[in-house]
């Protein structure tokens, strides 16, 4: 058979925030074989209890359709969207990077920081750590900048998305 | 508004449920449950002897009547025998609500004894499942799993109920059955869909019906929509498994069951066809064989209640979400308007076309005077019920299969097979449940010994309630699927497929209080089916068949639906290599 096209997605579930709603759409993704990069997860509204998990798949146009059906049959889902299909979205990624180093390097990573405008969160004489948020191309840009400077780790928030304009997600 | 006990509140919500008959075991978590079913009268209680066998008679009291079983289990062990019944009930979207103990509250999580993660080990094979932790949302989610169990596809739904839940006070709410706050599946077909399929059904040459469990579980109107639409327009019909006698089986118009021991003419029409019409089927590996060479040339349309079902694994031309029997209303009042000036005669050809494949004979076996061939077995026990009310349930293998070509169906709900988890051992207490439900129909298990076995603690359920089920074996001594796919596939090493020490099923069913009958030859079937019939008790037939039959037609795994081998003098299709991989 003929090798479809895989492509990257980026669907956002509303779901009821209830005990095991979590483990319900991640068992879906690891129990079909579906693919997860990215999965963050929050309550977005604290009086209807409703979270929303934001997750970055790839697959074949067949094999997307299927997870989006599958995830919309779930019970305590409200909505599932695909802000690849529903026209333009904003995809921002939080992290923090946690680089050490002193002379010339230490100068240069706060140099560097500065032109991608994260911010400094924590210092002590021989560290820093940088708060950041962009898409995710940006945040690896700036820790490949930072690996020969002292990079020491990194903690990353995952993907959240949103449509652009007027209507909801 | 009223104030009970959680026990009550179970009780008093299957009441208001409609449930009549839950079938269940006891333990240490369901002791209060148990003590409330003590105190009343307003539901039978069926005592199983292995929760297995709770759960496969509530698919078969579900299935045979269209209503939702209900089980009731204790935590641990009970939950986790309870868990293939479940994994059954999902793949074949029947509607069940299991009630499992849990440990109290505040003991879960500590390995406490007979507890078990029973939400945890249960999301991938119900279609939702709860756990219980405030009294308060006792009635509602007894009352929403009932409500999710039937509605949309089918399926089973766990709730998990702790110990100190049970015994706490709370607050009865009665149902509110109509809707539910996220779950809301469509029932109506989109009209633009329903007029691009009625297009493309009214200009159709080589059309064919593929019709699966989704009818059956629509309801009996879907059927007759069905028989409206196949009368309206001539064309052919075949089923699925799950969908024997989703059309009248005995008719002119139904080529059989297709797909890998399907009929020759079913395979071929779907294989050939230019318009395909599934309704309530999923498009199963078992009936489209190598996905690559699965009906090339037609326009597809699928209805189907679950959105997840359509293009999962073949991509179709106009999807219609919706309750098949709702779709099909809509389409044949589209098509009443359009077929008026069609011309009756445009599908001869295709008929001429169906009736080459038809007379090809593809059930045709060797015939014997000297052992049962089990498909004359099955031959002759048709003969004897066909005019019966009778409900029939299978375990899962060859006599499975034999089963499903050789007796037909007229009407809905009447058929009882494991068709996608395939699991040996429902067949029993699915007849346990069918005959509960139905207590003076008459219930078969056709069987084969293997399977039987399985679950054969379950006679003493059925001499217990006094169900005059009747199991007819087809013992072979052989697993015989098993021992088919050795012999065609690995060279004939039969690897374990041979059961060595097999009981004396006629001293079984003595010692449990049943009645055992045996057949050896040919001559004998008869006289022996016609005693099984006239005994209001439960029987078991020993029918000693070929050990060596095997089932065909057949499309090896791998291959295409078109490429059937029709008998071991056959050519073996191309494909069968990569097809040793498949199931």
């Amino acid at each position: 058979m003929e090798e479809e096209k895989k492509h990257r997605h980026t669907i956002s579930v509303l779901v009821d925030n209830e005990a095991g709603v979590l483990a319900r759409v991640i068992g879906l993704f690891a129990g079909r074989g579906y693919n997860i990069e990215s999965l963050t997860v929050a309550e977005v509204d604290e009086i209807e209890h409703l979270s929303r998990i934001t997750i970055v798949t790839s697959g074949t146009p067949m094999v997307v359709e299927q997870i989006k059906a599958q995830l919309d049959r779930l019970v305590p889902v409200h909505a599932v969207g695909d802000l690849n299909m529903s026209g333009p979205h904003i995809e921002r990624e939080l992290a923090l990077i946690k680089v050490s180093g002193s002379g010339d390097a230490r100068v240069e990573s706060l140099r560097i920081a500065d032109i991608f405008r994260a911010r400094v969160v924590d210092s002590t004489t021989k560290s820093f750590v940088f708060e950041m948020t962009g898409s995710a191309e940006k945040l690896n840009a700036f820790i490949a900048l930072m690996k020969p400077l002292g990079l020491v780790e990194v903690a990353r928030a995952g993907v959240v998305a949103i449509s652009r304009g007027v209507d909801s997600t | 508004m009223q104030r009970m006990i959680g026990t009550q509140i179970i009780l008093q919500a299957l009441v208001d449920q409609g449930v009549e008959v839950i079938f269940g075991y006891p333990g240490g978590a369901v002791l209060p449950i148990y003590d409330e079913i003590f105190k009343q009268n307003r539901l039978r209680h069926i005592l199983v002897r292995q929760e297995a066998g709770a759960v496969h008679a509530a698919e078969g009291y579900a299935r045979s009547t269209g209503r939702v079983g209900t089980v009731l289990v204790t935590s641990g062990p009970g939950a986790t025998n309870a868990v293939t019944g479940l994994a059954d009930a999902f793949m074949d979207s029947t509607p069940l609500v299991c009630l499992t103990g849990q440990v109290a509250t505040h003991m879960i999580g500590n390995d406490a004894f007979q507890e078990a993660d029973t939400v945890g080990i249960t999301r991938p094979c119900t279609k939702h499942n709860y756990l219980v932790k405030d009294v308060d949302d006792l009635a509602r989610v007894m009352h929403e799993a009932f409500f999710v169990a039937r509605s949309g596809r089918p399926g089973p739904v766990v709730v998990d109920l702790p110990k100190d839940i049970q015994l706490a006070e709370g607050t009865y709410t009665p149902s509110d059955n109509s809707t539910h706050r996220t779950y809301c599946p469509r029932v109506e077909g989109d009209s633009v869909q329903v007029e691009r399929a009625v297009d493309l059904i009214s200009n159709a040459s080589r059309p064919i019906i593929y019709a699966g469990g989704g009818v059956v579980n629509s309801g009996p109107r879907a059927s007759e929509l069905l028989v409206e639409l196949v009368n309206m327009t001539g064309y052919p019909v075949t089923t699925t498994v799950m969908g024997l006698g989703s059309y009248p089986g005995t008719d002119a118009k139904c080529l059989g069951m297709l797909g890998m021991h399907g009929t020759y003419e079913a395979n071929l029409a779907m294989a050939h066809c230019d318009v395909m019409v599934a309704v309530g089927a999923r498009f199963d590996d078992r009936v489209t064989g190598r996905l690559d060479a699965f009906s090339k040339g037609s326009k597809k349309i699928h209805i189907d209640i679950d959105p997840s079902s359509i293009n999962k694994n073949v991509p179709v031309d106009v999807p219609i979400i919706g309750d098949v029997g709702n779709v099909l209303g809509q389409i044949n009042t589209l098509l009443k308007q359009r077929l008026s000036n069609s011309d009756p005669r445009k599908l001869d050809q295709w008929w001429e076309r169906i009736e080459e494949w038809r007379s090809r004979n593809c059930l045709a076996y060797q015939k014997s005077d000297s052992v049962i061939k089990p498909q004359f077995a099955l031959e002759r026990l048709y003969q004897h019920i066909k005019d019966l009310d009778v409900y029939i349930t299978t375990e899962v293998g060859q006599h499975q299969m034999w089963a499903a070509q050789f007796l037909k169906f007229d009407a809905p709900n009447r058929w009882m097979t494991s068709g996608g988890l395939g699991t040996m051992g429902y067949g029993l207490p699915a007849a346990m449940g069918a005959q509960i439900a139905h207590p003076s129909s008459l219930v078969i298990d056709v069987a084969g010994e293997a399977s039987v076995l399985m679950n054969i603690q379950e006679l003493s359920t059925i001499v217990q309630y006094r169900l005059p089920v009747k199991v007819f074996i087809l013992n072979n001594e052989y697993m015989g699927m098993v021992r088919q796919w050795q012999e065609i596939l690995h060279g004939g090493r039969y690897a374990e497929s041979y059961v060595d020490a097999l009981p004396d099923f006629v001293k079984l069913a003595e010692s449990f209080g049943a009645v055992g009958l045996r057949a050896e030859k040919p001559a004998e079937v008869d006289a022996v089916i016609e005693e099984m019939l006239n005994l209001d008790r439960p029987v078991i037939v020993d029918c000693r068949v070929d050990k060596k039959e095997n089932c065909f037609p057949m499309i090896p795994s791998g291959a295409a639906h078109y490429d059937m081998i029709l008998g071991l003098d056959d050519e073996s299709p191309e494909g069968t290599d990569q097809g040793l991989a498949l199931v």
